[in-house]
């Protein structure tokens, strides 16, 4: 017989999440906190970096310590050209994505010649090339960073620098993302991404070309993860090379696994629980001792651990479990 | 070009490349045996400046805060392995960054409690802080040379350890096939916790040595850790020869790299041009060299014999 998909404590959890996320402006409006609405922003934008690393690193199993990079090209593909009054979005956008799936052919094709902790170690020494050039350019404010001086312009009637219209722009590109993904996942294109990684010999054997079909992963990756940098150039307004330094890269990974890994939610529950948390724990450590919340890293650290050794799939695994009691 | 900067440049290069040695030695042996990525192995180049910063100013003694120094980041190294890394080297690769990246920040942060932001200057005996006159041009600082003797001195004392001892037999028949080691009796607990402890105290060793010059500061060994990964995949990961001349290379071409690949593209370029992308392209030099290796050498230039 075959169970409802519905009607779990996952699905529950998701839908509300998401719808929760849909009137998080208007919440904050009532509220009158501005504050929670720019965390959610920054949340939906990182949720569509995390789900394109989802989709190699959870279904592909290539774990990639370089995503941050693509933030970075993503954000710099806005910032470059503000520089030089080119304000047009649609530049942007373009810029941003074709740049990225751009380096990460170029990258992806060299790396994913390695496996295992070689492909980690140059997906992140790639990352560091981009971060040294970025570094370098004296022009875009090198080591300074560089401050966007007004927002992408798209249509006339459009003004993306109410914080409002910004959160639907990223909150509609976050469900196209995850609609994209979700359709990905389940083509003949991902059960090719994820019979590779549980057997590439098999996948090989059967006469698929897995290299070509991880590069293809990997550049749809990038250029999706470029699309989020760009999001985050609109968001800071302020961009500097710090982006694309490996321990974005490790944080963006860590919201991956926080959230379950080759799971279609996972990314939202990974995101949203990592900005919470960096937002929380210095005030409610400052609550308990004056000054504490300076040192948040350490239980945040405590909880990195806690996570890598005792929850196995992440938060998604959680809430599994949940519902098979 | 001038001679007298060029033995500069060498012997910087050179000083990088022995310190680099000292973390990827313990680097490449705790991933060649136990098959665990450490990105905290950094963290204890940071404990071992700190710890044996507050000795020296404590004992007003420079070489006996390095000896006791040593001991304690062992100890250090050692309380991280029983607690946490033993649990973690039958997990996936996944795993080991996660969770090393967490032990990054608990180290940095605790650092920060106890120490302070400020970081921490480590005096010189005077003894140490003079210059050693060559010829009438050339005088080179005798910290330095310092530095360079004591990380050949390790790095022979390691030599004699791994190829010549007991112990070092068993290490390296741990690295090739560890099941088997196991098979025949030996306590490979204890083994592993030797060489994650005696790795350790050897970052902690180039820690101490470099502090005195750069200071020592939170987060010291986060950005040089990542240079020891490209170190150990240059040389082949799990081979102690591997991890010397990949580092004395890396050494080398970066420090060579920064003060004079602008005057080699001056010779196919015009200078501003040169003057723009040197600076770049140096920082870049070693991730480049690592990424040609990667796809031409995945194995890197002296992988361990047999598996």
């Amino acid at each position: 017989m075959r169970t409802s998909n519905f009607l779990t404590p996952k699905w529950l959890f998701s839908v509300a999440l998401l719808l929760l996320l849909a009137v998080t402006p208007i919440l904050s409006d009532i509220f009158d906190q501005a504050f929670y609405l720019s965390i959610a922003t920054r949340i939906l934008i990182l949720t569509i970096a995390a789900i394109s690393l989802n989709f190699i690193l959870g279904y592909g199993g290539m774990i990639s310590l370089g995503h941050a990079a693509f933030i970075g090209i993503g954000a710099y593909c806005v910032g470059i050209p503000i520089y030089h009054d080119y304000s047009s979005g649609w530049l942007h956008i373009f810029l941003a994505i074709t740049v990225s799936a751009l380096f990460a052919l170029i990258t992806g094709a060299i790396s994913l010649r390695t496996k295992g902790v070689h492909f980690i170690m140059i997906t992140m020494a790639f990352a560091q090339m981009a971060f040294f050039l970025f570094l370098s350019m004296d022009e875009y404010g090198g080591d300074d960073g560089l401050t966007i001086w007004y927002d992408s312009e798209f249509f006339s009637g459009i003004d993306i620098d109410n914080p409002t219209t910004f959160y639907y722009i990223c909150f509609v590109s976050l469900i196209l993302v995850m609609y994209l993904y979700h359709r990905l996942v389940a083509s003949r294109f991902g059960r090719v991404i994820r019979g590779a990684k549980s057997n590439e010999k098999r996948m090989q054997a059967l006469g698929y070309s897995t290299y070509n079909y991880r590069l293809v992963a990997y550049v749809i990756s990038g250029a999706v993860c470029g699309y989020a940098g760009a999001l985050m150039g609109n968001y800071t307004n302020f961009i500097s090379p710090d982006m694309m330094g490996w321990t974005r890269s490790g944080e963006l990974i860590f919201m991956v696994v926080l959230g379950g890994t080759a799971t279609a939610f996972g990314p939202v529950f990974g995101v949203l629980s990592f900005l919470v948390l960096e937002e929380m724990l210095p005030n409610v450590m400052d609550m308990i001792h004056d000054g504490a919340g300076f040192y948040w890293h350490l239980p945040f650290g405590l909880i990195l651990l806690f996570v890598v050794l005792f929850v196995r799939g992440g938060i998604s695994g959680f809430l599994d479990r949940l519902g098979k009691r | 070009m001038d001679s007298a900067l060029l033995i500069t440049q060498l012997l910087n290069g050179l000083q990088l490349g022995i310190l680099l040695f000292l973390l990827a030695a313990g680097l490449t042996l705790i991933f060649g045996i136990m098959d665990f990525i450490n990105l905290a192995h950094g963290s204890f180049y940071m404990v071992g400046a700190y710890i044996c910063g507050t000795l020296v100013v404590l004992l007003d003694s420079f070489v006996l805060g390095v000896l006791l120094a040593i001991p304690l980041t062992m100890a250090v190294g050692y309380v991280t392995e029983v607690l946490i890394a033993r649990s973690l080297y039958l997990r996936d690769h996944l795993d080991h960054v996660l969770a090393t990246f967490g032990i990054i920040l608990i180290f940095d942060t605790v650092t920060h409690l106890i120490w302070g932001a400020e970081g921490m200057v480590i005096p010189l005996p005077d003894w140490l802080n003079g210059q050693i006159t060559v010829s009438e041009t050339i005088q080179l600082p005798s910290y330095r040379i310092a530095i360079i003797s004591v990380g050949l001195l390790v790095a022979a004392g390691m030599y004699y350890v791994v190829s010549k001892t007991r112990l070092g037999m068993l290490i390296r028949a741990g690295a090739s096939n560890r099941t088997m080691v196991q098979a025949l009796g030996v306590d490979i607990k204890v083994l592993f916790s030797l060489v994650f402890a005696a790795g350790a105290a050897i970052a902690g060793v180039a820690g101490m040595m470099i502090s005195p010059i750069t200071g020592a500061s939170i987060g010291m060994g986060n950005d040089i850790i990542i240079v020891a990964f490209v170190v150990i995949i240059i040389g082949g990961i799990g081979s102690i020869k591997g991890a010397f001349v990949g580092a004395l290379i890396v050494g080398m071409i970066d420090t060579l790299g920064r003060s004079y690949l602008d005057q080699l593209l001056k010779l196919f370029m015009n200078t501003e041009t040169a003057e723009t992308a040197a600076p770049a392209i140096s920082a870049m030099l070693i991730y480049i060299l690592m990424a040609i290796i990667l796809a031409v050498r995945p194995q890197g230039l002296f992988p361990p014999k047999v598996r």
